[in-house]
Order: C-alpha cells, then sequence, then structure tokens
C-alpha cells in the first residue's frame, strides 16, 4: 500500500508526458465524440419550432455541451490498452513490477486527465458565453456536488473499461464487445439522448444499470434537473456505490484472468 | 481492353476478400445480429422525436426514415468496401509495404482501393434496402421509376463524393503518416448524414453541407427518391460529385510523388 502511494506521483507524471507527447492524437480523439454535437444541431431545430416537452433549446444547449464535457473528461482509453497488451504480452512486463498493474493503468490515466480539461476549456466557455448558462446550477451544495459526480463518473469510467479490458484474458475478441457496450451505453447514460426524453419502459431499465451514473446524472445535476440538493446528494451515493462495485468487479476479472493467462503463455 | 484487364482485376481481388472472409463464417451470425442492433439503434432517437411531433423542418416520418435508410446503406458501403482497403493502405505506408504495390503493373489507387472488403456489410446494406421499402409503406406511396433512376444516380455520386474524400483523407498519410485516427474522425462527422441535412441550421448547416459535403451523400439521393429534388439542384450534385473525384485524383498524385518509402 505504502508503496503503490509512493509510486503513484510518479506514475502520474509518466502518464502526463505520454499524453502530451502524443498530444495530436488526444486531441483528434477527442473531436471524434461528435455525436453531442450532431445531436444538439437536431434537437436545437426542433426546440426552435417549439419546446419539446419543456425542454427549450437552451435546455438542449445545456445538457449536450455538459455531456460533451462529462463525457471527454471521464472517458479513457484504457480497455484498449489492456486489451491489446493481452494480445501482444506485454502485460507479462506488467505483472513483474512491484505494484498492482492497475495502479499503473490508474497512473497513465490520471495524468492525461489535466490535458483532457485543457481540450475541454473551450467548450465550457461557449457553454458559458451561451444564453443556456441560464439553467446551470451555481449554489454552492449544487456545485460541490456536480464537482463529486464527475470525479464518481471518472472512477466509474474507469472501472467499467477495466472490466472490458480484463474481458480480454477470456475473449479473443473482446473488441466487439466493446462496440456492443457502446450501443447499449449510448442509450442507457443519456449520452444519445436525455434520459427523460425516453419512453417509460427505457427508463426504467437505465434505473438499474450503471451507465446513469457514467453521463447523465452528473448532466441533469448540473442542468439543473434534479432541484432538490437532497435526491442529488443520493444520485451521487448511488453513483459511488456502482464505482466501488465495478472496481471490485474489475479487480476480481484481472485476479481469475491471470491466472489463465499464465496457464496459457505457460 | 484495359477495361477488361481492370474488370478481372477487380474479380481476383473481390474474391480474395470473400475467401478470406469465408474462413470466419461465424462473424456471418455476429454480424448480422450486429447489424440488426445497430439499425433498431439509429431509429430510437426518430422515434422519440416523432413521437411528440408530426414533422420536422419539413419533414414527416417516413420521409426522415428514407434518409435514415440511405444513411444505413451508405455506412454499409463505407464500412464493408471503402475503411477496410483504406485503412489498410495507411498501415502499408507506415510499414514500407506499398512499395509492393506500387511495383505491380496496374494502377496504385485502384489496387488499394480494392484490396480488401469486408463482404459481411452487404447485410448493413439489406438492412438498408428493408427500412427504405418499409418508409415507403409508410408513406403510402412507392417512387415511380424515373424517381427510382434519379435516386440511384444520385447515390452513386454521394458514393463517389464520400470514396473522394477518403482518399484525399489517406493521400495526406503520405506526409504525415499517422492518419488512422483521422479516418475515425470523418467516420464520426458522417453520423450526421443520418438526419435530413435541412433539420441542422446555422452553424451546423455550414459545417455539415459545405465543409464536409454530408448532403450530398444522404439526403439529396433520398429527397430524389422521394420526388422533391429540383433538375438543378440533381446536376449541381452530379457536378459537385465529378469535381471532388477530380480532385481526390489529383491529390492522390500529388502525394505519390511524395513517398519516399519507409527506409530511405
Amino acid at each position: 500500500m505504502m508503496r503503490t502511494l509512493r509510486a503513484m506521483p510518479t506514475l502520474i507524471r509518466v502518464g502526463m508526458v505520454e499524453a502530451i507527447a502524443y498530444r495530436a492524437e488526444m486531441v483528434v480523439w477527442l473531436l471524434t465524440t461528435t455525436m453531442p454535437l450532431v445531436m444538439l444541431g437536431l434537437w436545437t431545430s426542433v426546440a426552435d419550432e417549439a419546446p419539446f416537452r419543456a425542454w427549450g433549446t437552451r435546455d438542449f444547449v445545456a445538457y449536450y455541451l455538459v455531456a460533451l464535457i462529462v463525457r471527454n473528461l471521464t472517458s479513457n482509453w484504457v480497455a484498449w490498452q489492456i486489451s491489446e497488451e493481452i494480445r501482444t504480452g506485454a502485460v507479462s512486463g506488467r505483472l513483474l513490477r512491484p505494484v498492482h498493474p492497475f495502479t499503473g493503468y490508474l497512473g497513465t490515466h490520471l495524468g492525461a486527465v489535466p490535458l483532457r480539461a485543457v481540450a475541454v476549456a473551450p467548450v465550457l466557455v461557449i457553454l458559458l458565453w451561451s444564453s443556456a448558462r441560464g439553467v446551470l446550477v451555481t449554489d454552492v451544495a449544487h456545485l460541490a456536488l456536480v464537482a463529486a459526480a464527475i470525479v464518481g463518473a471518472w472512477l466509474l469510467t474507469f472501472g467499467v473499461f477495466l472490466c472490458l479490458g480484463s474481458l480480454g484474458f477470456f475473449l479473443d475478441k473482446a473488441m466487439g464487445i466493446i462496440e456492443v457496450y457502446f450501443g447499449v451505453f449510448a442509450i442507457m447514460s443519456g449520452y444519445l439522448i436525455p434520459l427523460a426524453l425516453l419512453p417509460a419502459w427505457v427508463r426504467d431499465i437505465a434505473a438499474v444499470l450503471p451507465f446513469r451514473s457514467m453521463l447523465g446524472d452528473p448532466v441533469a445535476i448540473a442542468i439543473g434537473r434534479v432541484p432538490d440538493a437532497g435526491d442529488a446528494a443520493r444520485l451521487v451515493a448511488l453513483q459511488w456505490g456502482w464505482a466501488i462495485a465495478l472496481l471490485a468487479l474489475a479487480s476480481w476479472l484481472w485476479r481469475t484472468g491471470v491466472r489463465r493467462y499464465e496457464a496459457f503463455g505457460g | 481492353m484495359r477495361l477488361g484487364y481492370y474488370a478481372r482485376l477487380f474479380a481476383v481481388q473481390a474474391r480474395a476478400s470473400l475467401t478470406t472472409a469465408m474462413q470466419y463464417r461465424a462473424d456471418f451470425l455476429v454480424q448480422g445480429l450486429t447489424s440488426l442492433y445497430w439499425l433498431g439503434w439509429n431509429l430510437v432517437p426518430l422515434l422519440v422525436l416523432y413521437d411528440d411531433r408530426s414533422s420536422v423542418a419539413g419533414w414527416s416520418f417516413g420521409a426522415a426514415l428514407v434518409v435514415m435508410a440511405h444513411f444505413v446503406i451508405v455506412r454499409g458501403i463505407l464500412e464493408g468496401a471503402i475503411n477496410p482497403s483504406l485503412g489498410a493502405v495507411v498501415e502499408q505506408i507506415r510499414s514500407g509495404a506499398f512499395d509492393y504495390t506500387l511495383l505491380r503493373p496496374a494502377d496504385a489507387q485502384f489496387l488499394v482501393s480494392t484490396a480488401r472488403f469486408a463482404p459481411w456489410r452487404a447485410l448493413d446494406v439489406l438492412g438498408g434496402v428493408g427500412l427504405l421499402i418499409y418508409a415507403f409503406v409508410r408513406l403510402g406511396h412507392g417512387p415511380s421509376p424515373a424517381q427510382v433512376g434519379a435516386g440511384l444516380v444520385l447515390l452513386a455520386a454521394g458514393l463517389a463524393v464520400m470514396y473522394g474524400l477518403w482518399i484525399m483523407i489517406v493521400a495526406t498519410a503520405f506526409w504525415v503518416v499517422r492518419m488512422d485516427n483521422l479516418i475515425y474522425l470523418l467516420s464520426s462527422v458522417f453520423d450526421a448524414a443520418r438526419w435530413p441535412a435541412s433539420v441542422f441550421r446555422g452553424v451546423w448547416r455550414v459545417v455539415f453541407t459545405f465543409v464536409i459535403p454530408l448532403a450530398l451523400m444522404t439526403t439529396f439521393p433520398a429527397r430524389a427518391l422521394l420526388g422533391t429534388v429540383t433538375w438543378q439542384a440533381g446536376i449541381g450534385c452530379l457536378v459537385g460529385a465529378i469535381l471532388i473525384s477530380i480532385a481526390a485524383r489529383l491529390v492522390w498524385r500529388l502525394a505519390l510523388r511524395s513517398y519516399t518509402s519507409a527506409s530511405s
């Protein structure tokens, strides 16, 4: 434990340097998240004609821009990294290190966060400059909850991607799983359409899945769709619960997977 | 004679891809299920939107479905016939294996464009055609033979535009090598083509229909099929497609000249 804590600052620094070294690639990857902008273009022209079920143009602008910010701040590519390392055998090198492999991944991806923050800053500026500013929450309790929800979303997303990456120990084609995952995520998290606008039966399914905590709930809190701070706090608590559960699941998958990996690699 | 030569070459390349694909027959089932899944997935926003409205920016549900069906068809062709080959050539340029392509007695652009196909993607195209038929059932009237003809011509023009853009992106790989994520970027911008171009306003319209001519790929072929496109606009699409094809050819040849292989 102490060893891990001592190693962490260095690992994060390495992650930051890596992120900066491949900055152009990173920025292009961030730009590929065009889905919220496409949906924003669609919904604003719909809402300009008439508000859509109590959602006006401002609400849609705020929703999709905050979604874009949260998504880009909290995303990572650890699933691809792990499955590639398993495929090429590079993961053996990680297993030899004196800290848990997850620590190394954590450092790499925490280190990328500052660059991600810089990259999404223009979106934040546009958001604060546009008329959508009016729907954002401003009171201290909600702002603190938004911050906690973004940290929680980061941890939860990291846990989910660790799980998906660890599946590479069991499956040859782990990347196909990620495509399916993304399809479910995009609908059940509110990435494609705000959950509040989906049919009731889809919302019922989404309610019991972790995906909404990754995106939809933090965004809803930030744009004032959860006016009661107590309700918002409950959403954040649920989210952190999911984050802990997924990280625990990832750690179990990894442990079980490594045993198989050794058996195969001999 | 030249044409016959290239036709035979095309057949050989296509057969090679098919043989490779047949080795992974289980993929057929997986691909079929994923295609169906994404087809349904694409419809979700449309269903949510038209549950509340009867028309958006002048497009009824059926008409918007026609555009969506074109999107599914064009994306099936993109991922089945264009992306695999051009993704492979970017890798060849990086590794230097492109030398062997240049040595062959055929046009390099033709060779790289037909190098690899993903035949299972034909299922996406079939799904798109099914959706198209359903859309016209919803509309309550089919297109006339002239409209079908115009739709096919404009669809071909749209595919030419897309192919031209992709060739230009790949050509830049000769200068900057790491281009694979730019292909992803273009693919994700192409996602916007699932909606009729006229629903986008202001800055979006500028980006989507002028900077990247998405309307040419799906909206105009769909409108031709619906019979709402004017002669002038149709001819404009064809001229645009021809200009982009010529530009792509020029950029490709220019880029080829600066290819230095990997070892030099």
